[in-house]
Parts: structure tokens; C-alpha cells; sequence
């Protein structure tokens, strides 16, 4: 070996690289660094071991013990799910679906079941509070075009309105203006006529005019007093709340154009048990019957 | 005679006397500003064992603070079934703390702020009274050091023979000294370590949990988190823990004065320094017989004669060791003291030394002291059995019905506080005449009863409707109140909104 040589000022030993005069001092790395360098050195080679680490041409390396992020998310989901499923049972082992608000600990749990399914299935287009939309019925007031009861929510949610599934609730609002049924002044006298159902004035002449046309086409749907009926899904006329609109312009509109909201189906998508947790929370937000 | 004189004579050559019967310590303060380099690494300290008050005063510490620390979790304090018995817990699955008497919940946070501020004063007062004796006496840090100090006395010996033990060649006895001292220090770690999650958890269950594998991972995590630091500081990094990674030496540097009392050497009594021989005069010179006792006991490594340094923890080892000296030389104690800059000052000009422990600061601290504590004290005493939170319904802020009615929807949270379950009546009080509805829960003559749970808390939604045209103005105030039967009430505020009129 070469002789080490020393350096003066510092009396530290030099690596014998010299750049333009200028040497390299050979001080060693601090202790403590190389100490956590070789602890990190031996743990990566555990590591290489116990964990998925190699790749390969055909996969990886599973490494020894065998772990897998998706594997523990399955697990936490199954164990969550394990954890949630006498309750979710108790939903629907009960006799009726009203039986639920009479227990406090079930109703609480259906109540923070059927939040976080609202949020993520409905509140796109019913609002993240129920409050609706033109054309999206809102949950929280005490209208209800099927019905507003518990067994009544749970089975639009189950099957839906138009959605296409066999036993969804359907009805059908025509086009009264578009086939050619009514003419433009025909519409414009029912539609002052169907607006004096909740209160609003309208015309003597008109109303005398439109009343044949409401028999003929209005009432066997809506009522003689156009309270509609839940059972055919015929909206109450003579209240407060309008779906599409109460002005004077609006419910020509529908008469003219006719309207088919679509209300998917969620059976099949949600479990029996989410449904009747959605069905208790929508039921709570106000308007429930 | 001879001979005897000739053994004499060897000894002295060997140990060096600073005064008869004395003798000198080959002592070096490494730490010194002196010996200070930018560079420098680490020098061992070997304090030397001493005796006398402050030691004496140190034991007791060490003992009643430790004592404190690992037996407290074990200490019961009944509270009904609905609760833990334990005195001190921080229950973090039961979003609780207690302690003896109070019970604070996580909205209650501000009585540990409170606590903190409490502490932090005591703090600032012991400190400009009698400089650093946080540090020096009660700081974990200084705690631990001892003890592992003692541990590595008891397996190694004194100063002078760990000096030696560390020179010397590695032999089997050398091995199983430092074994046995290191096996020591990892089980007082360990049982720091295990102390300490015991605060957290029931500690008979988590005892007996944590040595049969059961504990959760997070128990055996902060355990082994405490041993190793506990390891770490209190075996390897001792002083340096003090001067270079705690911040406090900086801070309670500028909150002693020249009237706090610190750890003095009365320069003008001690000097000129230097050996002194039986028989010889004390006239002319100074008390100091330069015997470096004080710097070999001394745990941070420093010379008390150079003056109030940074290192100084103000421990007091250097006063018991000197104080053994100067009886033994003849002179009287306290060469060594704690004392103020300004009596050493008044020395120097010949007036008598005086102590003010009253002063404008520590009045001011005492009496912020006692003014935070006492409003601690009113709030604790004041503290709600019955809370209530109203939050309202924002989409939609109101919903009209289909007779024209317009409603309003809040979640109240209504809290017991007390162990035992209690029936609540919610109330609603506004100006105009509105109807109180919620869902699960029948209203009977506008009021809705509950039972709460002991120590719960339950949401309430409730639905306050207006008769078309009984809300007049858009935005109306209105109180919520709950009470139990025995009258005990909480009352909070909310606004009832309604469409704006066309």
C-alpha cells in the first residue's frame, strides 16, 4: 500500500487525488450516517424477501409473506360488510318497513346507511339536501306523485318510474299539442284552468271553455278537482308545489309537449337492504307520509 | 515510620493533593467554552457521586416523579359502570380524557390549553425565582440521566473506575460490566415505554394484554418508540440532549434576572484559587483550593468557576461536592451556592448580599398564575351537565309545503354529560306560532321527549313548519331548549327563513 499522507492544516489523511495542486482530504462519513446506511442496506434485502418486489416476465415476485393491497382492501370491505350485516339484516326482518322508525338504534343506522347512498346515487339529481330540481322531484316537501309512504318510497326506488323494468311505476302525460289534439288557444284556456285548481284568478270565459276539455282528456287522471291520484301517478294540480313549473307559460308547456320523467330502476344495483335504508332516510327528510 | 512515610509519599505522587486531606481531581471541563470547537466530537462525562442536600434533595425527586409516572395509570377512581375507573386516561376510542375528578370531552379541549398555559407559567415563576430548576431538578431528560447514571455506577463503579474500565482492553469481566449496565438501561427503557400506554388504555387489561401478543400493533409501536428514546437519551445523548436539541436553556435564559438565584460560584470569596496546605494561612488568598471536585461532579461536563454558561442545568452537584471540601479544608459552606448576579455584585462594592423573591416580575407571574387558574377553576366548576347544538338544514335553507305552509329543518345534538341516562323535553321558542315535528319521535302539546344514553350524545332532526302567512319577516330568530326533569337546561339559538315576498 501506498504511504498515507497527512494533511497539514488539518491533519486529516488525503484520498492521493491531486487536481491543480489542490488534494482531496480523505474524511471518513460520519458514524452514525453509515450506521442507518448499512441498517437500511440490510432491511431492503429483508424487504426483497418478505414483500412483492421482483418484477418478472410472466408477473412478480409475491414475496414471502405473501402481501397484496387489493387482497387487505377485500378483506377490510368483507370484514366491514360482516361487521354491517345483522343490522342490515334487521332491515329486513322486520314486519314492516314502518317498524324501523320505532327502534332507535335501527333508525339511526338505516339514517347513516341512507345518507352516504343518497350522496352518491341521488343527489345528482335530486340535490345533496332532497330539495330537487325543475323536472326532479324534490324529497323533502309533502308532495308525492306515487305516494310518500315508507313501502311507497321503497318500491319507486326498487323499480323505478319509465326506467324500463317490468314493474316500473309508468304512466304516460301526452303531447296534447304536438299530436294535434288541442290547438295553441285550447292549451292556453286549460292550462288558465288548470292554474285556478291552487287559487290563482283566471278568466270566466276561459275556464267555461276549457271545462269540456278537462273532462275529456284531464280527468280521469288528475280528478274532477285536479287532486290527481298517487295510484296512477297523476300529480295533485291544486297545491303549492309544480315539478315543471306553475306559471301560466310552463304548464302550457307540458300540455303541449307532454312530460316523461325517468326515474331509474335500483334493484339489482343496491342490495334489498341499502334500498330500505334509502327508502327510511328519504322518508325522513321531511316529507314522508 | 519510614515506611509508612514512604507509602504516604507514593500516594501523593500518584493523586496530588489540593489541600491536606483533599484530593486534587484530575478533572477537565470538556465542555467548557475554552475546550468549544465547531468540530469537536463528543467527549465522555464521568460525574463523580457527591453527597449532601441537593443530592439528597435529587433522590427524593427521582423517586417521586418516577414514582408518579409508573404507578399513576394503576391508581382507581370509581365513576359509575357507564365509565372507566381509571384516574388518569386519555380515552381515545371514547373521545374522553380524565383525570381524577374531571372529565373533559373533545370539545372541551381548551381545559388541556388551559392546563398547558397553567404550566408554562409555573414555569416562567420557578424560573425567575431560582433560575433553571426545571431543568436541573424535574425535566424527564435530567431524571432519566441520573438514573441511568446510577445504573452504570452500580455495574461500573465511580468515576474513577469507569475512567479506567473504559481504557481498558476488552476482557470478559469489561463485556459483561457493559452487557450488564446496557441490560439495565433497556429495561428501565422498556418500562418507560410500557408506562406510558398505559395512560391511554385500562391498565390491568392492557398489561395483560401487551405480554400475551394482544395488544394492538399501535401499543407495541409507542412502546418501542419510548424505549428507544428513553434508551437513547437518557444512555448515549445525556448533555447534549440539553445543549443542543432542547430549546427551553434558550428560553429560560431570558427569563431569569439579575435577582433569580442560579448556581454561583462566589468568585470574589474563592479567588485567587489555589492548593493549600494544613497549617498554612487563609489570609491574602481565596477559598478555592482548586481540587476540581466540583468539576468532576458536574454532569454537563462544565467548570461552575467560569461563570453562569449555557450548559449549566443548575443541578447543584457542585455545591454538595464543594461543600464537602470546605469542611473538610475548614471553611465555611457555600463557596458554591445559589445565588444572584446582583449580590455577587453587592460583594464586590462591600454591601451585604440581599434576596427579593418579590419583584415586579414574579409578582406579575403569580399573579397571571393565579388569575389563569382561577378562571380555570370557575370553568371547571361551571362546567354544562346538558349541551345542545342546533345545526339547520342548508339545501334547501326552507321547503314549501303543498297547503303553502313553509318548513325548516335543523339537527339538534343534544349532549348528557352526566353517567346516568336522563329524559330530556326539546322545546322550541319563537315569536310567531310554529309547529315542532321530528322523525321517530312523537311531540305531544309542541314539546318532543328523549332518553339520552349516560355520558352520550344524540341527533335529533327535527322539522319546524309555518302556517301559510305565520312567518312574517324572511329570516326569524327562534331558541331551541332541552331540559331533564330535574330542570338542568341548555338552550341555543337558530333562524327560521321563509321565501322572500315578490
Amino acid at each position: 500500500m501506498a504511504e498515507r499522507e497527512i494533511d497539514e492544516t488539518s491533519g486529516v489523511e488525503t484520498t492521493g487525488h491531486a487536481w491543480d495542486g489542490i488534494k482531496e482530504l480523505n474524511n471518513p462519513l460520519p458514524r452514525w450516517w453509515l450506521i442507518i446506511f448499512w441498517i437500511c442496506v440490510v432491511w431492503s434485502v429483508i424487504y426483497w424477501v418478505l414483500m412483492p418486489s421482483w418484477p418478472g416476465l410472466t408477473g412478480h415476485f409475491a414475496g414471502v409473506r405473501g402481501h397484496s393491497e387489493r387482497k387487505n382492501v377485500a378483506a377490510a370491505v368483507a370484514a366491514l360488510e360482516a361487521e354491517r350485516q345483522e343490522r342490515m339484516a334487521r332491515l329486513l326482518s322486520v314486519e314492516s318497513i314502518d317498524a324501523v322508525e320505532q327502534d332507535p338504534q335501527l333508525l339511526e343506522f338505516a339514517l347513516n346507511a341512507g345518507a352516504s347512498l343518497f350522496g352518491d346515487n341521488c343527489a345528482t339529481c335530486h340535490g345533496a339536501g332532497g330539495q330537487g330540481a325543475k323536472g326532479y322531484p324534490a324529497l323533502v316537501d309533502d308532495d308525492w306523485i306515487w305516494g310518500g309512504s315508507l313501502a311507497d318510497i321503497r318500491r319507486t326506488l326498487q323499480f323505478g318510474v319509465r326506467s324500463g323494468h317490468p314493474e316500473a311505476r309508468l304512466n304516460v302525460m301526452q303531447a296534447y299539442g304536438d299530436l294535434g289534439v288541442l290547438s295553441g288557444s285550447e292549451i292556453g284556456d286549460l292550462a288558465e284552468y288548470v292554474r285556478s285548481f291552487s287559487g290563482n284568478s283566471a278568466s270566466p270565459e276561459a275556464i267555461s271553455r276549457a271545462r269540456p276539455l278537462y273532462e275529456t282528456h284531464c280527468v280521469s287522471c288528475h280528478g274532477a278537482e285536479g287532486r290527481g291520484d298517487q295510484a296512477l301517478g297523476a300529480p295533485n294540480l291544486s297545491d303549492a308545489i309544480w315539478l315543471y313549473g306553475g306559471e301560466r307559460a310552463d304548464v302550457a308547456q307540458t300540455l303541449r309537449d307532454g312530460r316523461g320523467g325517468v326515474m331509474p330502476a335500483w334493484t339489482g344495483r343496491m342490495s334489498e337492504e341499502q334500498i330500505t335504508a334509502l327508502a327510511v332516510y328519504v322518508h325522513s327528510l321531511g316529507g314522508g307520509e | 515510620m519510614a515506611e509508612l512515610d514512604l507509602k504516604r509519599a507514593a500516594r501523593a505522587l500518584k493523586s496530588p493533593e489540593a489541600a491536606t486531606g483533599v484530593a486534587a481531581i484530575d478533572a477537565v471541563a470538556v465542555n467548557s467554552a475554552a475546550a468549544r470547537q465547531l468540530y469537536k466530537k463528543r467527549e465522555p462525562i464521568y460525574p463523580k457521586l457527591v453527597y449532601g442536600r441537593f443530592r439528597a434533595a435529587k433522590w427524593a425527586l427521582l423517586a417521586a416523579t418516577l414514582g408518579v409516572y409508573y404507578l399513576l395509570p394503576w391508581l382507581r377512581w370509581p365513576r359509575g359502570p357507564a365509565e372507566p375507573d381509571q384516574a388518569v386516561l386519555v380515552d381515545f376510542a371514547g373521545g374522553r380524557f380524565y383525570f381524577f375528578f374531571i372529565e373533559i370531552w373533545p370539545s372541551e379541549l381548551y381545559f388541556v390549553t388551559g392546563l398547558l398555559i397553567l404550566a408554562a407559567l409555573a414555569l416562567f415563576l420557578a424560573t425567575a425565582l431560582f433560575g433553571r430548576v426545571w431543568c436541573g431538578y424535574a425535566c424527564p431528560q435530567t431524571v432519566w440521566t441520573d438514573l441511568f447514571i446510577a445504573a452504570e455506577r452500580l455495574l461500573e463503579g465511580d468515576r474513577n473506575a469507569r475512567i479506567k474500565l473504559a481504557k481498558a482492553p476488552w476482557t470478559l469481566e469489561k463485556i459483561l460490566r457493559k452487557t450488564g449496565k446496557h441490560a439495565i438501561w433497556l429495561l428501565i427503557a422498556a418500562a418507560t415505554g410500557g408506562a406510558w400506554i398505559l395512560y391511554f388504555h385500562d391498565a390491568p387489561t392492557i398489561a395483560a394484554k401487551f405480554f400475551r401478543g394482544e395488544a394492538a400493533p399501535s401499543a407495541y409501536l409507542f412502546a418501542g418508540i419510548l424505549t428507544f428514546t428513553t434508551y437513547m437519551l437518557a444512555g448515549s445523548m445525556r448533555e447534549q440532549v440539553c445543549t443542543y436539541m432542547c430549546p427551553w436553556p434558550r428560553i429560560q435564559a431570558a427569563l431569569t434576572d439579575e435577582e433569580s438565584l442560579q448556581v454561583t460560584y462566589r468568585a470574589d470569596r474563592g479567588e485567587p484559587r489555589g492548593p493549600h496546605k494544613k497549617g498554612d494561612s487563609w489570609t491574602g488568598r481565596g477559598d478555592c483550593v482548586d481540587c476540581r471536585a466540583c468539576v468532576a461532579a458536574c454532569p454537563m461536563g462544565i467548570d461552575i468557576r467560569d461563570g453562569a454558561q449555557l450548559e449549566c442545568i443548575n443541578c447543584a452537584l457542585c455545591i454538595d461536592a464543594c461543600d464537602e471540601v470546605m469542611a473538610k479544608v475548614g471553611r465555611p459552606k457555600g463557596l458554591i451556592a445559589y445565588d444572584t448576579d446582583r449580590n455577587m455584585a453587592r460583594r464586590r462594592l462591600g454591601e451585604r448580599p440581599r434576596f427579593r423573591l418579590v419583584r415586579a416580575r414574579t409578582v406579575l407571574y403569580a399573579a397571571v398564575f393565579a388569575l389563569v387558574g382561577a378562571i380555570m377553576l370557575f370553568a371547571l366548576s361551571a362546567r354544562e351537565t346538558t349541551d345542545l347544538n342546533v345545526l339547520k338544514d342548508r339545501t334547501p335553507p326552507f321547503v314549501r309545503l303543498s297547503d303553502g305552509s313553509v318548513r325548516n329543518a335543523y339537527t339538534l345534538k343534544i349532549v348528557n354529560k352526566m353517567s346516568e341516562a336522563r329524559e330530556f323535553t326539546v322545546r322550541l321558542d319563537s315569536p310567531a306560532p310554529l309547529a315542532l315535528t321530528a322523525v321517530g319521535t312523537a311531540a305531544e302539546d309542541s314539546a318532543l321527549r328523549l332518553m339520552i344514553a349516560g355520558d352520550d350524545v344524540r341527533a335529533l332532526r327535527v322539522f319546524v313548519t309555518a302556517a301559510p302567512g305565520a312567518a312574517a319577516t324572511p329570516s326569524m330568530p327562534l331558541v331551541f331548549s332541552v331540559e331533564d326533569a330535574a330542570g338542568d337546561k341548555a338552550s341555543a339559538p337558530a333562524t327560521f327563513m321563509t321565501e322572500r315576498e315578490k
